[in-house]
């Protein structure tokens, strides 16, 4: 986490992941670092999987956001250290768990679930712990598919990343 | 230190994923089930985001105005590094999946080494691919255990598929001369190393999968220095088709 300006913390805060609107990206944890320098804000973000088709349109929102404030801002995308879903933060994990998508688990738990142990992610829509693994990969790259076996819901699951 | 022989290593390094990532793109709508065709297609934007990172990275190296896309796309046939594996054709689900696991027997413990690496950035897109590619992993080697071990159907078809493309195994260890560079300045992996390693995982899960790896197989080589088996052309027939038709288009 970084700690911001209130002004420069309520932007980023206004900027969501498009695939997971409920999210902002301080939520998410993707935002490393803010300098400011002779009047621009250098902004370094870190993807969460390599492939994550949402980074390109990340950075322009930011600078978008920047810009309807009359600010100028620089995206920078690093890659170290690696992005964890640690990062994910508390607010964060509640709007996934309102969304649909159940919040990472621990990384033990997370393996066996993800190996077909049962029992392991509580369904989002009914709080059943009786559900079942059908996908490792899910809609996009960081969510498995899951159906609860109780309500019948089939629902996503944000992967643990560490 | 030597530019064109870092580029030269980070090719090698990106145009395995690259090939074997469009491989895997062939397949989208066209996976055998739904959740297949996913976990496919997720596997195949994970390969293509890490090569991104690493001709990115190759585009600074060598300078000039090229980018990570000249890179990618405008190149000869003679000028990839990728090895024959990746370049196979998807026959059937089992070609698929046995290829996959070849490949990630070699790629996971590529990248555990390649975490170490002396080159900053090297090193941070390994620290990244890795956790990434421990899925795919666990992926391929449940896919071969439960077709291996499965129906008489299956597990014939998974070992039709292992007899094709073993012979194509050796060629990920055989050390070219950037590969060579690489590890002797401690910024790429040992091959022999992970050979070891591979051997080990390989034979583990072909055992527990019922399957038999080819003994005395002849085994093929030559792509990692350009000189690839005829279905590469047409990959990147496809694969270079609107840079060829519309130099210098974008989305």
């Amino acid at each position: 986490m970084v700690t911001l300006d209130s002004h420069i913390d309520d932007i980023l805060n206004d900027v969501h992941d498009p695939e997971i609107p409920v999210l902002s990206i301080m939520d998410m944890g993707i935002v490393r670092e803010v300098n400011e320098k002779d009047g621009v804000y250098h902004i370094k973000i870190t993807p969460t999987y390599s492939g994550c088709p949402a980074m390109d349109t990340i950075s322009d929102d930011i600078i978008a956001a920047f810009k309807q404030e009359g600010l100028e801002a620089k995206v920078k995308l690093v890659l170290s250290p690696a992005w964890s879903t640690d990062w994910i933060t508390e607010k964060g994990r509640k709007a996934l768990e309102n969304y649909g998508i159940a919040a990472p688990l621990e990384a033990s738990a997370d393996k066996d679930a993800l190996r077909g142990e049962k029992n392991k992610v509580k369904c989002t829509n009914c709080g059943s712990k009786d559900t079942r693994l059908v996908s490792q990969f899910g809609s996009t790259a960081c969510k498995a598919l899951f159906q609860c076996n109780d309500c019948h819901e089939p629902f996503d699951y944000f992967k643990c990343l560490k | 230190m030597d530019q064109k022989k870092l580029y030269d290593y980070l090719l090698l390094l990106g145009d395995n994923s690259m090939i074997l990532g469009q491989r895997l793109g062939e397949l989208c709508g066209h996976g055998p089930e739904l959740e297949t065709d996913i976990a496919l297609t997720n596997i195949s934007l994970d390969l293509f985001g890490q090569v991104r990172n690493y001709f990115q990275y190759a585009a600074e190296v060598i300078g000039g105005d090229k980018t990570e896309d000249d890179i990618a796309m405008l190149r000869y046939e003679n000028e990839y590094r990728n090895a024959l594996l990746v370049e196979q054709p998807n026959v059937n689900f089992a070609h698929v999946i046995c290829r996959q696991f070849i490949f990630d027997c070699y790629h996971l413990p590529l990248l555990k080494q390649l975490c170490e690496s002396k080159n900053e950035t090297i090193s941070a897109v390994a620290k990244k691919s890795v956790k990434e590619v421990e899925y795919h992993f666990d992926f391929s080697s449940t896919w071969v255990k439960r077709l291996g071990d499965g129906t008489e159907e299956s597990h014939n078809k998974m070992q039709d598929a292992l007899n094709e493309l073993w012979r194509y195994s050796d060629e990920l260890f055989r050390e070219t001369e950037s590969e060579k560079w690489a590890k002797e300045i401690g910024i790429g992996g040992d091959l022999e190393v992970l050979k070891k390693a591979f051997n080990e995982k390989t034979q583990a899960i072909f055992e527990e999968a019922t399957l038999e790896i080819p003994q005395n197989e002849v085994q093929q080589y030559g792509a990692k220095n350009g000189r690839h088996s005829e279905f590469m052309g047409y990959i990147l027939a496809d694969f270079q088709y609107m840079q060829r038709a519309y130099p210098n288009m974008q989305w």
